[in-house]
């Protein structure tokens, strides 16, 4: 076993002379420590309280999600993929559902596409949620997670009404979506968009103006806008720079073109612009929801291929073929041409990226994510330099770093 | 009846029970876990801290940031090899009497990743009291085992030295 420093903070000196005529500390932050959203340890070289130097140390989360998914079919992959950022499994599972369906090169139909999009705003928000939430509470305003998880709750209700499951829901698959929406599910949408404008008012009118909240966020974390780009930040971490870029509108996938939102971004360049990018792109994803409710088509919600998804229960009571294709696909699964592709779809936290290589088999040659965290984690130093130690907890907080993402 | 008719009803009656019900009752209604985030199940841990299930209503929902304070610790999540020693160490910096729960099916067994990379069940490198299926269980769960291992400490009572 590889051996671990003492879990909590720990001070050791370096020997280096500091501006202010003290020495430079070293001080161990985490892996265990309440504030850096999971298990993230960081080697922090300090001057009085001045910040000189951060070393993240990562991989205390290391799942081997890459090489399992090796070892899976290509269907059974998809719960693999649940669980790497897992605060936004839905979007995991487009990224690779869309990467499957480009190698075999298959379009879903149009109701598939709509209920994508639908899972995807459900988990933008309930990730921005968490966000909000746990970020409130290190900074001090401890209600925020309680009002912030009051409505990532209903968002897991309904989670759980369409899939039957409530995090991890491996909803979106190679082909479509696992089954059609209930119409309580539809009935819960449309309330859910009616009261979360109201919601995020709320929350706006306990942080935006809030003294406590502005003067931890205004200023720390400086990030410029070349930085950000150079640094391969994407996400709130780039927009909140003052970059317009979003996957949905400059790549589309899954019908984003057709749908009326803005690109939210912040100049500030400050973590309290990554905060106002959030924000306004919760009030977007509530939009987006609100015009794929109201134009969701009629059809199916899979394609029409035995050789990839199973054949509807009751045919196979009468159909000889369609018992040959169930029992297929349930021993070895199907195969994907050979080949390479790379798909990206925007998460909460930025680009989520699936690259993914087949031999031809039944299962992946090689499975690789970029994940949004572990770019943006890159960028953490830049950030915090100069900076006092108190604000590293702002500075990590808004970088929004899921651990599960960062190491995989 | 309020409490000071109650008070007035007792005068000066004394009650009568053993030590160690008096302390198992302490010790099983103030049952202080670590905060000990690892993965996925964290959410579903703070979701149970949150106003919907409401975890201050079993004593529980002082989440502290020191193991030393702490008598819970919640294995909440995947536990890689790298995280393994470290897990080992806070649970070693928290006082007797102390209790685990291995929340989840990666904490337990190691779920569905069966790899290099995984403890498989965090019961190889600290004694388990209840184990929680699910991936990850649901808030409800996580309370439905506090109460099992609640039941258990009442139970308890003061463990004699070895």
């Amino acid at each position: 076993m590889i051996k671990s420093p003492s879990p909590g903070v720990t001070v050791t000196r370096t020997g280096e002379q500091g501006a202010f005529g003290g020495e430079l500390l070293t001080v161990n932050f985490g892996p265990h420590h309440p504030s850096t959203h999971g298990v993230l340890r960081l080697i922090v070289d300090l001057d009085g309280e001045q910040i000189k130097r951060v070393v993240p140390v990562i991989g205390y989360l290391h799942t081997g999600i890459e090489k399992q998914m090796e070892a899976l079919r290509w269907q059974q992959g998809v719960v693999v993929t649940d669980r790497h950022d897992y605060l936004s499994p839905p979007i995991n599972n487009l990224a690779y559902a869309l990467a499957v369906e480009r190698l075999m090169g298959v379009e879903v139909p149009p109701r598939a596409q709509v209920l994508r999009v639908i899972m995807s705003e459900l988990t933008r928000l309930a990730s921005h949620l968490v966000w909000m939430g746990t970020s409130g509470l290190e900074l001090g305003a401890m209600s925020m997670l309680m009002y912030c998880f009051r409505e990532r709750d209903t968002i897991m209700d309904m989670n759980e009404e369409i899939s039957g499951f409530r995090m991890h829901t491996s909803y979106i698959r190679p082909g479509g979506v696992m089954a059609d929406s209930t119409p309580r599910f539809l009935e819960m949408l449309d309330q859910f968009i009616r009261d979360m404008p109201g919601h995020i008012d709320e929350y706006e009118d306990l942080l935006t103006m809030n003294p406590i909240w502005r003067s931890r966020t205004i200023g720390i974390g400086r990030l410029t806008p070349e930085d950000a780009k150079v640094l391969g930040a994407t996400g709130p971490m780039l927009r909140g720079s003052g970059v317009a870029w979003d996957l949905r509108k400059s790549i589309p996938y899954s019908g984003y073109e057709n749908y009326d939102f803005e690109i939210a971004v912040s100049n500030d360049c400050d973590c309290y612009g990554r905060y106002l990018v959030r924000i306004k792109e919760m009030r977007e994803a509530v939009k987006i929801l609100r015009q794929a409710l109201d134009k969701i088509p009629d059809g199916p919600v899979n394609v029409d291929d035995r050789k990839m998804l199973p054949p509807p229960r009751e045919e196979l009571e009468t159909s000889m073929e369609a018992v040959i294709h169930h029992f297929k696909l349930f021993t070895e699964g199907y195969s994907v041409p050979p080949g390479d592709v790379y798909v990206a779809v925007e998460s909460g936290r930025g680009e989520n990226g699936c690259y993914i290589v087949s031999d031809g088999t039944h299962k992946p040659r090689r499975v690789k994510f970029r994940s949004a965290s572990f770019v943006n984690l890159q960028a953490l130093e830049r950030m915090a330099l100069n900076h006092m130690v108190a604000d590293l907890i702002a500075i990590i907080g808004t970088a929004d770093a899921v651990l599960g993402d960062v190491d995989r | 009846m309020g409490i000071e008719e109650l008070v007035a009803s007792l005068g000066d009656n004394i009650l009568t029970t053993t030590l160690g019900k008096v302390v198992g009752w302490g010790r099983g209604n103030s049952v202080w876990p670590a905060q000990f985030g690892l993965a996925c199940c964290a959410i579903e841990m703070i979701s149970t801290a949150t106003a919907g299930v409401d975890i201050a209503r079993f004593g529980s929902e002082a989440f502290r940031a020191s193991p030393r304070q702490s008598d819970l610790m919640i294995v909440s999540g995947r536990v890689s090899q790298k995280m393994a020693p470290v897990l080992r160490v806070v649970y070693d910096q928290m006082p007797e009497p102390k209790w685990v729960i291995s929340m989840g099916a990666c904490a337990s067994t190691g779920g569905v990743f069966n790899n290099y990379a995984l403890l498989q069940g965090v019961d190889k490198i600290v004694p388990v009291d209840v184990y929680i299926p699910g991936c990850p269980p649901r808030p409800e769960d996580l309370l439905n085992a506090l109460m099992i291992l609640q039941e258990r400490i009442k139970a308890q009572g003061i463990i004699p030295l070895p």
